[in-house]
């Protein structure tokens, strides 16, 4: 059976999706060295041992992210995390950094690594370049592959694969993004944080609604609709230009990633691993998650057709996309 | 310090390109990085330009690289890479992948797209054989300073991002085409009919990125002239300048200024504007601002 990866930001969510049929948990240190360093989420050292042992105990698996790039100067706190994670019996790091992996192959040479979504690795030579040099285990691959792609990687690869099937769509190539700092200062690779909360203003101006990021007017909608978040690339803006302007959603709509019913053809591509992202999301929504996703992958494992309709009140009245993974989304 | 040209972001015509390295050979920088930075679609349209415009640059006495793409997926990409390698001319990185290709020992640069963040990844790609690296357009001058003095620890010369609109993102998805409503595979190469890349504006009509194929660039030029000094200080070895349409001589001898005959930045700022009206010119990113803050 595929394995399930799902997200937590708590130790509620870690319990919840442990108790939903979670195979693994994916959760970071409540500081600056994982990529969802947002207010009031991720683990003390204490709650992350206690979250451990807790999935160890039912057989289920916990990974920690410790997926941002380390400010110069400051690598101890990423070092430290990185020696707390093999302290702590982790059953891997997921790390995006160069220097941060070597570091932790040396010094924790028995301490399984995945390479994050944040590095990139978007062909068989990144991923066996990162194989061959610090013995990675496992590579979750970039949101700009097709199927097709994954499958001919995984023909060229000797370590497991992971793929987002769910969640949050990042349409650049993630670890790779400097938007949300062009506009607030602050960015995925640096701070752990995309579009912060710190820097979105909402406002009522002339019947509509308007929510900005920084300076920047991101979505404006008349009033009685709902305003999305201003997350920068799934803003509305113009181009103008002879013949072609277009005002829009220029990168991408403000629409979430479901890949349930590309399940089949992703395990058939040799997918190791299903990861469903969404650590800033609640107890309740990581366990309803889950729980579609365990019945899917259990479907799949038995050819059975994908269950229908499972999260459709999960994406909330947002539009989904299968993304990258169909070649058309280019 | 010194000046070091990147990789022509945009598509331009195999003309265009000749024009430029031509022109490029008798202006007073030290090193020129050429070859396909953005998309693999637009090389068939200018490869053959590289050969003469290696020799003319080296033979002006410039240290000349060639560039790898910034996301390297397809098969033929991987191809091309690895034939980079194949040539003697040292290699700039731009996609971190592209050292499964290093032949064993092979000096190599590393372009402003890989994430060089700290000093363990320098001393890395430094024990690996990196010579220069020009580091991410996002880095603060606080990380600048530190990355600075690991190079010359390190025995690498560190650049940092001194002219033009900084790349701030790469994606699968093809921009242009999706603007005309087309599909990356059958983007009929629209990107050519903006050779500085596509203005995006918020809904109030402020500018804000530039599309650029595949790749998201700043509306803003990123400036390092007002932290010269700084830089120089820090140690920095050298100014990227990103190749633009308009007055691209005229941007390299104001920074030439600055590095020669310390060309106050308030001088240089002005100058720029002048020769550059209309422009926005910001330095946020080196400030620790959000990026996109106007010069002063």
């Amino acid at each position: 059976m595929m394995e399930l990866v799902c997200p937590a930001g708590t130790p509620a969510a870690l319990r919840a999706a442990v108790d939903a049929g979670a195979h693994t948990v994916y959760c970071g240190f409540a500081d600056e060295t994982n990529a969802r360093n947002f207010p009031g989420l991720n683990f003390s050292r204490e709650e992350m041992a206690q979250g451990i042992a807790y999935a160890h105990a039912r057989g289920a698996k916990v990974l920690i992210a410790i997926n941002t790039f380390p400010r110069a100067g400051d690598q101890a706190l990423w070092h430290r995390a990185v020696s707390d994670a093999a302290g702590l019996d982790a059953d891997a790091v997921i790390l995006a950094d160069p220097g941060l992996i070597a570091h932790a192959a040396q010094t924790h040479p028995h301490l399984r690594l995945h390479l994050s979504v944040q590095a990139a690795a978007a062909n068989p030579d990144a991923i066996n370049f990162h194989a061959r040099t610090f013995g990675i285990r496992r590579v979750v691959l970039p949101r700009v592959l097709s199927v097709e792609e994954i499958t001919a990687i995984n023909r060229e690869i000797d370590i497991e694969t992971e793929v987002f099937v769910f969640g949050g769509l990042c349409v650049m190539a993630e670890g790779r993004c400097s938007l949300s700092s062009y506009a607030t200062g602050l960015s995925p690779n640096m701070n752990g944080v995309c579009s912060p909360a710190s820097h979105v203003a909402y406002a009522d101006t002339g019947g509509n609604h308007e929510a900005r990021l920084g300076e920047f007017l991101i979505h404006r909608t008349p009033k009685g609709m709902p305003v999305p978040y201003p997350t920068l690339c799934k803003g509305c803006f113009t181009s103008p230009g002879d013949g072609s302007s277009q005002t829009g959603h220029i990168f991408e709509d403000p629409v979430s990633l479901d890949a349930t019913r590309l399940i089949p053809a992703l395990q058939k591509a040799g997918v190791t691993a299903l990861k469903i992202e969404g650590r800033q999301r609640s107890r309740a929504y990581v366990a309803q998650v889950v729980r579609a996703f365990r019945a899917a992958v259990e479907a799949a494992d038995q050819g059975a057709p994908m269950p229908e309709g499972l999260l459709a009140r999960l994406t909330e009245g947002q539009a989904a996309t299968t993304g990258a993974y169909a070649k058309t989304w280019r | 310090m010194d000046l070091t040209i990147g990789p022509i972001a945009f598509f331009w015509s195999a003309e265009q390109v000749r024009a430029f390295y031509q022109r490029l050979a008798s202006t007073p920088v030290q090193r020129v990085v050429i070859g396909e930075w953005v998309c693999s679609k637009r090389l068939p349209f200018w490869q053959h330009e590289i050969p003469a415009a290696v020799e003319a640059l080296q033979a002006a006495g410039k240290e000349v690289a060639l560039s790898t793409l910034t996301l390297i997926t397809l098969k033929r990409e991987r191809r091309q890479t690895a034939g980079l390698f194949a040539s003697d001319l040292p290699v700039e990185i731009a996609d971190l992948g592209a050292l499964q290709h290093l032949p064993e020992g092979a000096p190599f640069w590393v372009g402003p797209t890989v994430n060089v963040y700290n000093e363990g990844t320098l001393e890395w790609l430094a024990a690996k054989g990196a010579r220069r690296i020009c580091l991410p357009p996002e880095l603060p001058l606080a990380s600048v300073v530190q990355l600075a003095r690991a190079g010359r620890q390190a025995g690498v010369a560190v650049e940092v991002w001194g002219h033009g609109r900084a790349p701030l993102a790469i994606s699968g998805r093809c921009y242009h085409a999706r603007l005309h409503d087309r599909a990356k595979d059958n983007c009929q190469f629209v990107c050519a009919e903006d050779p500085d890349g596509r203005l995006v504006e918020t809904l109030e009509g402020q500018p804000f990125l530039t599309v650029n194929g595949v790749q998201t660039l700043s509306h803003a030029h990123m400036t390092a002239a007002p932290h010269a000094a700084a830089l120089r200080e820090a140690g920095i070895s050298g100014l990227r300048l990103s190749p633009q349409q308009d007055n691209f001589d005229d941007i390299i001898n104001i920074y030439a200024q600055i590095l020669e005959n310390g060309l106050p930045a308030p001088d240089a700022l002005s100058d720029l504007r002048r020769i550059l009206p209309g422009t926005v010119f910001a330095q946020g990113f080196l400030d620790a601002q959000p990026g996109a803050t106007p010069c002063p």
